[in-house]
């Protein structure tokens, strides 16, 4: 009784998902779905691992290996996961405050190993689920139920982040551009290395009604009219990037890989046994 | 409309659908409306079954089937 990827990749008995009207985790994680499905993954094989917050409940929705984790520790499971298992296509999924406030030093160091992992960064902006807070990646001047004047913080860029950290693969994506996005987790989870996707969702019922940014159309409509591709960056003048935001991939490279050197250690030592 | 396409229905599950009105803003020849909080078809007939509602529909209630 639904579409063919749904049957396919969910636990269908657990739909309905429990997100809000317009939430774009939902539209994120059919992206996630598909791009598995695309690559044409067994499923036996694929690992999905989550923290703590609203995009965290996508490993009770896919049905893959899943493993739903403390609050900003998923990369630390993760990390075990992979290590104990190095054939398993390992996805974490993680919310904008799990990834980079409560588990920020997890991020940085599972992107300085270059370890094989996948972290898609579910960003709307606020924390959702314990009732809109301000996040690190709420930008400055944004409201939250605790920035009530306005947060004066200035918002983490996730992919430069990840990328000053080591890691080998940053994109971003949106809940709009929902092709390409499905195409960046692609590439993400076939980089052999730690690639991080930061996945522009939307939240209407705390991030949109704290900011007066109207209803999940209204912010879908932000997203399709302020992401700037990377690849016409260049060619735009700089009137033309006020308050936009990029989206597209900006780096892909190939470092050597955790596990693998990891597992080349053991052979050596093992041999002089 | 080519074979592939006319093989494919609109199909919409009710209990699924949250009313956010996405699929209804992106349809690119306005073939759905909302009634009650829910998607409903108003106009199948101009359906040119490009999948955007289903591409964008967070709750899974509109897609394309194969039949």
């Amino acid at each position: 009784m639904s579409s063919q990827l749904i049957k396919n990749n969910f636990r269908e008995d657990r739909l309905p998902h429990i997100w809000c009207p317009g939430c774009g985790h939902g539209i994120i994680m059919r992206s996630l779905a598909q791009a598995v499905e695309n690559l044409n993954l067994e499923k036996q094989k694929v690992c999905v691992i989550s923290g703590i917050g609203c995009s965290s409940r996508t490993p009770g929705y896919l049905d893959f290996n899943t493993l739903h984790t403390t609050h900003g520790r998923a990369l630390a499971f993760a990390t075990g996961v992979k290590l104990a298992n190095p054939e398993l296509k390992v996805i974490v999924v993680t919310g904008d405050g799990d990834c980079t406030a409560i588990g920020g030093n997890h991020l940085i160091h599972t992107a300085r190993r270059n370890i094989d992992i996948t972290a898609i960064v579910f960003n709307n902006n606020i924390y959702g689920m314990t009732g809109g807070q301000y996040s690190p990646t709420t930008p400055t001047n944004e409201f939250g139920t605790t920035a009530p004047f306005g947060n004066i913080d200035k918002a983490f860029d996730i992919c430069k982040l990840a990328d000053a950290a080591g890691a080998t693969y940053t994109a971003r994506g949106t809940a709009y551009h929902v092709n390409q996005l499905t195409k960046i987790i692609e590439n993400a989870i076939s980089n052999k290395g730690f690639s991080l996707v930061d996945a522009i969702s939307i939240c209407p019922t705390y991030y949109g009604r704290k900011n007066k940014k109207g209803a999940a159309v209204n912010m879908m409509n932000y997203l399709k009219d302020f992401a700037v591709d990377a690849k016409v960056v260049d060619k735009l003048p700089p009137e033309k990037l006020e308050n936009k935001f990029i989206i597209g991939e900006f780096k892909n490279t190939t470092e050597p890989e955790y596990t693998e050197e990891y597992m080349k250690i053991i052979k050596k030592y093992q041999k002089e046994r | 409309m080519d074979n592939q396409k006319a093989k494919k229905e609109l199909k919409i599950i009710e209990d699924w659908c949250k009313g956010c009105g996405i699929c209804v803003a992106f349809c690119p020849k306005n073939v759905l409306t909302m009634e009650n909080d829910k998607v409903v078809i108003s106009d199948l007939d101009k359906c040119i079954k490009c999948g955007l509602c289903e591409l964008r529909c967070p709750d899974y209630a509109i897609y394309l089937e194969v039949v």
